[in-house]
């Protein structure tokens, strides 16, 4: 008996000593393969007498289970080991910075990001967007909005000309996006609901004028919208865009020659810093001008002003970008500085929605 | 245009406040710019006596002064005008005052050794003129202690409003007062005019002569007033006009600029002496020249309307006049011009001339004519009351015209346009204290507008009257009724293409630019721009002389001047307008990107991973087939044509198109050449795409995707390498495989690309890919062999390539 004792104990021994999953199964084949102690021992138990069968049998058949248990248990130990190693040899030093993705230095222009917000808010009052040329006629920037030729109107606009063509016609860049008005009413049948933003020109550069600049124009002709529809639309627009639960504005009697009546808007505003708070303070700050479209101008365009009626309004995209997003200055707008664009731009997949809110 | 509130009181009979004053005009539409009180602001500021002036003893252009302020003792006071002297009296600011010419606050100071409590000021140190010369000098009998401003008049508060061009009879205290006396802000005081009787006929004649061209005058009043004497104005009418900026120069010149601004009337004095025979008033000759009051001559031309005698051109009419024939102290005759010029001819000589006159400004927005006399008659008053003498009658030439415009103004089309409705009773009421006079009732009055409003041409006018006075806030907010309807897509196909262009590009790391519109002449040439047609003629700077033909220079540029701050890596994207031409047609959309440095966009620079590569053609081509595809173009339909327009790499770029005809865009690295017009350095690349030449997609019925048929045999990938010369293109080899077999060949890629030595001089060999999927049944390896062979032998044939082995 002491027999199987020590050959088990030896076994055992065996087992523990393995250090990797090849020593173990050199363990097994030892012990239970083809010519394996263990099994050697199984296959004398043929030659034996029933009795001699009857007390071997159980102890040998215990001793080969109980070695393959070892085995098994002694296997699973080295694989956890050997797993746990593996890990420990794969560790990775997390805390390396990564490479800025694509998503992550991408940046929207102030102004595309304010004309997506204008456009949205707009749109769900029904209005389309319409365009027009940067390079206009004199009669479409001029004469067909109702500004007399020789009147100091149009000296205001300190407008960048082209040289006379064979005809004598001089071109000129856009003094405002007004132009669009006629543009679209010459192809559009009323009802019109449209915005129209866009570059504009005039001959001037300081810290809030730059020879280039971006406006919006609005427009809505049928046969009854009046003032007080103005005033709703661009209360409605402020509050939307600047994001306020209300805004308080302000509207001034104003001229302009394509408007009558015509008016500018102040909104009230308190100035915290490079913020504007609207809705509280008592700085009044200009936005926009707007009125209803001159007799002429809906004369011009080939209907007739006692029967359509409608408002325009226009407003400086720039201007209202600054005032919602803090810019001090214009000129950073076109000068395409990586740190400015980085620090004032919107992330590529900032999309404006009303649904979704305009600034996330 | 600048007034003080008492000025205003000479027209306005009100016991408004200044502030209350301010809030109505701007209320009204005369918006207030600044309400400047100097009274408050040199509060600090007191007469002071100085008791006695001795020499600093530590510096010979100092002297130490005593001085009584009025308040206790004197106190000594460093001072180093030349006029400082003992018994003068003058204006003392002690220590702690914020003196607004020097911007700083005094404090109590040493003065090489001596101490100094507080400073005798300059009228330059209290921002009231420029005299800095030395300490006001004030009389013997100006009060001790007093406050300076308040002694001098001086608290008077000035009101800067600004006039909308419209508002021509604004442009003088009498219409500001009309329009707040209509807003309810006081009672308008008559301001009528007694004609004076002339004593005898006036000796100067005077002729409109304009020969067969158009009159530039339409009526000319002229006056003599005999023995008068000039000399410096009386202190009310000095004051008014120092207020609003203006220099008192003598009594006959001041009222002229008294009654600019007091009445929006305009006057002219010529000293009768120097005047030679009867005036003339005509056009300029060419050669004719003015040496104006301003001190400056003035060439002359045929579309100038002037005034002339004897001697040639005496005045520049209705802008400024002549020196020759201007009034001084030793004035005795004055005649005393009140005219009306046609503005436009006004407008066109100032700025031509580039005179900007209290004169050009009035008459070219237009003066009020019945004014024309009674403004001769005031001028008149003013000239007896201040300088006596006789005076002559009047002559005119000319007649002054009486424009009568008379508007049919149904009352109902101020609910109709304000969305306010007032009683017919109000309406009356406002257009009654503005001038207007009415006639009719209601439903539809008639107007005629009164002869200072030349702006009032229809009903739209009377409306905006009638709401500004009664004020626009009364107008309530009206809701702009919404479609029923869920809201519809209202962008077009080219604002949607240029939205997503924005977005997809900054996805892929671009950050986006705004630049000018306009660039260098050069540079536009550069990017085959530079047409006569579009430049500028009055460009701001030469920077910005020429519409730009492509967004690609002012990337490039922009990239430059990040890599001079330092920042070399970066990537520029811009979407926005091209110019080929002048017309609406040749402006196009053009979305396009410079990638500059490192800047790929997988990264920039070096990191830890890996460094990344300088950027180069791949990349921008990357971005321009990306781009197309995110809009939805068909990018397999467009060829790649090597090369691109002369800016671009020669061997290093490419084109985008659907035939040769229609270019959609081009992608590459830049011209050595080009970048050296630009004064810019690489590495750069950069694509350029007109998203209006990407065509429309067809339009379909339904948005139904075309139907998904899941095959379920294994696609088949075999290996081909085949070498081929250098110059043969890639593309080609692709196409003729993928052609092998259109409908069973679905995907060819390039996998492997090797040149060297062992494959043979310019040779090239180019691995590709091919996917094979069978559709109805497993092909068997003998019909896999037959497209494999059909495989080799189209490349063969369309490149001469060779199997390599």
């Amino acid at each position: 008996m002491s027999d199987l004792d020590t050959l088990e104990r030896e076994i055992r021994g065996a087992i523990e000593a393995a250090a990797d999953e090849g020593a173990i199964e050199a363990v097994r084949v030892a012990a239970l393969g083809k010519k394996g102690s263990v099994s050697e021992r199984l296959k004398g138990l043929g030659a034996m007498s029933a009795d001699e069968r009857k007390v071997m049998g159980p102890l040998l058949n215990g001793l080969r289970d109980r070695v393959a248990e070892a085995l098994a248990a002694r296997r699973d130990e080295l694989k956890k080991a050997g797993l746990a190693a593996r890990l420990a040899a794969e560790t990775l030093d997390v805390t390396l910075p990564l490479r800025a993705g694509a998503l992550e230095t991408g940046r929207i222009h102030p102004v595309s990001q304010v004309i997506d917000e204008i456009t949205a808010i707009f749109g769900d009052l029904g209005f389309a967007v319409a365009e027009g040329p940067d390079i206009e006629t004199d009669h479409y920037n001029f004469t067909a909005l109702n500004f007399p030729v020789g009147h100091p109107a149009r000296e205001m606009h300190d407008t960048f000309f082209f040289a006379p063509d064979d005809q004598g016609e001089r071109l000129l860049l856009r003094t405002h996006t007004s132009p669009v008005q006629m543009r679209t009413m010459e192809k559009v049948a009323p009802p019109i609901r449209v915005i129209a933003p866009g570059r504009t020109y005039r001959m001037d550069s300081d810290q809030t004028h730059t020879p280039m600049f971006h406006q919006v124009e609005g427009l809505v002709i049928d046969k009854t919208s009046h003032i007080g529809h103005l005033k709703w639309v661009l209360e409605e627009f402020c509050r939307a865009f600047f994001e306020v639960e209300k805004v308080e504005m302000r509207m001034r009697p104003s001229f302009f020659p394509f408007t009558e009546p015509s008016m500018e808007v102040d909104i009230r505003c308190r100035r915290v810093g490079n913020e504007v708070r609207f809705g509280e303070g008592d700085d009044w700050l200009e936005i926009l001008g707007c009125g209803m479209v001159h007799p002429n101008v809906i004369r011009f365009a080939g209907l007739d002003p006692d029967e359509y009626q409608g408002f325009a309004f226009g407003m400086g995209i720039d201007r209202i970008a600054m005032l919602k997003y803090g810019m001090s200055d214009l000129r950073a707008f076109f000068d395409a500085d990586l740190r400015w664009l980085t620090h004032y731009g919107f992330r590529p997949l900032d999309i404006p929605s009303l649904v979704g809110g305009l600034s996330s | 245009m600048k007034f003080t509130l008492s000025w205003l009181k000479d027209h306005l009979e009100t016991e408004a406040s200044v502030d209350a004053l301010a809030e109505g005009l701007t209320r009204i539409g005369l918006e207030v710019e600044g309400v400047e009180d100097k009274a408050k602001l040199l509060a600090p500021f007191t007469i002071a006596y100085v008791v006695s002036a001795v020499q600093h003893p530590n510096a010979d252009r100092l002297r130490v002064c005593m001085v009584d302020t009025g308040a206790g003792d004197p106190v000594q006071v460093v001072c180093g005008a030349p006029n400082a002297r003992a018994g003068m009296k003058s204006v003392f600011s002690p220590a702690g005052t914020y003196i607004p010419g020097k911007n700083i606050t005094l404090s109590v100071g040493t003065i090489r050794g001596v101490e100094s409590h507080g400073m005798l000021c300059s009228a330059a140190e209290l921002e009231l003129s420029e005299d800095h010369d030395g300490i006001i000098d004030l009389p013997a009998d100006a009060p001790v202690g007093v406050p300076y401003a308040t002694w001098a008049g001086l608290g008077d508060p000035v009101l800067d409003i600004a006039i909308t061009p419209n508002r021509s009879d604004c442009l003088g205290v009498h219409g500001v007062a009309r329009d707040l006396a209509a807003a309810g802000l006081g009672q308008l005081k008559g301001g009528a005019v007694a004609p004076i009787t002339g004593a005898f006929p006036c000796p100067v004649g005077v002729t409109l002569d304009f020969g067969d061209t158009p009159s530039l005058c339409p009526a000319f009043g002229l006056r003599l007033v005999r023995g008068v004497k000039n000399g410096p104005s009386p202190e009310w009418m000095q004051a008014k006009l120092r207020a609003i900026g203006l220099r008192p120069i003598n009594a006959l010149v001041d009222i002229t600029n008294y009654l600019t601004f007091d009445r929006g009337r305009p006057l002219h004095v010529f000293d009768a002496a120097k005047v030679h025979g009867d005036l003339t008033v005509r056009r300029a000759r060419e050669g004719e020249s003015l040496l104006a009051l301003d001190g400056r001559t003035y060439e002359l031309d045929p579309s100038m309307c002037v005034i002339a005698d004897g001697n040639g051109v005496e005045s520049l009419a209705g802008i400024m006049g002549g020196e020759a024939s201007g009034c001084s102290e030793e004035t005795v005759d004055v005649l005393i011009e009140s005219a009306l010029w046609e503005p436009l001819a006004i407008a066109q000589t100032g700025r031509k001339l580039g005179i900007n006159s209290d004169a050009r400004y009035r008459f070219e927005r237009g003066v009020d004519p019945a004014f024309m006399l009674p403004g001769l008659e005031l001028a008149t008053k003013l000239v007896l009351d201040l300088c006596g003498g006789t005076p002559s009658e009047i002559v005119v030439a000319g007649t002054v015209p009486e424009p009568h415009r008379s508007i049919a103004f149904p009352v109902s089309e101020v609910k109709r346009l304000a969305g306010i409705d007032p009683t017919e009773d109000e309406i009356r009421q406002v257009l009654t204290a503005l001038g207007f006079a009415l006639s009719g009732a209601a439903p539809v009055l008639t107007a005629v507008a009164p002869s200072w409003r030349p702006d009032i041409e229809g009903k739209a006018d009377l409306v905006e009257e009638v709401m500004r006075i009664l004020g626009v806030d009364r107008v309530p907010s009206t809701p702009l009724p919404k479609s029923a309807d869920v809201t519809r897509p209202v962008l077009t196909l080219i604002q949607t293409r240029t939205r997503r262009a924005k977005r997809i590009l900054a996805v892929r790391g671009f950050v986006e630019a705004v630049t000018w519109s306009f660039v260098a002449k050069p540079v536009a040439e550069a990017f085959g721009g530079g047409a006569p047609a579009l430049a500028l003629a009055n460009p701001i700077s030469t920077d910005m002389s020429d519409m730009r033909p492509s967004l690609l220079p002012g990337l490039l540029l922009a990239a430059q001047r990040n890599a001079d701050r330092g920042y070399d890596d970066v990537a520029l994207f811009e979407v926005g307008q091209v110019f080929r031409g002048a017309r609406p047609s040749d402006q196009f959309v053009a979305a396009g990107g410079v990638r500059r440095g490192t800047a790929g966009v997988g990264g920039t620079g070096r990191h830890w991973q890996g460094k990344a590569a300088p950027v180069g053609v791949f990349d921008a081509k990357a971005d321009a087939l990306a781009l197309l595809d995110s809009l939805g173009a068909r990018v397999d339909r467009m060829q790649i044509v090597p090369g691109g327009p002369s800016w671009f790499h020669p061997g290093r770029s490419g084109t985008i198109q659907l035939g040769p005809q229609n270019v959609i865009g081009h992608f590459g690295e830049f011209h050595p050449a080009t970048l050296e017009t630009l004064d810019v350095e690489g590495p750069l690349a950069g694509f350029e795409i007109i998203l209006d030449a990407i065509p429309v997609p067809r339009a379909r019925p339904t948005r139904t995707k075309p139907p998904l048929d899941l095959t379920t045999l294994q696609p088949v990938r075999r290996d081909f390498a085949f070498v081929v010369d250098r110059s043969v293109e890639a593309g080609k080899i692709v196409r003729a495989a993928q052609g092998a077999d259109k409908n069973l060949i679905v995907a060819t890629t390039v996998f492997d690309l090797f040149e060297g030595a062992a494959i043979g001089v310019d040779k090239k060999s180019v691995a590709i890919e091919v996917t094979i999927q069978p559709a109805e049944r497993t092909l068997t390896d003998e019909e896999i062999d037959t497209i494999c062979k059909r495989v080799i032998s189209q490349v063969a044939k369309a490149t001469g390539g060779v199997l390599r082995t």
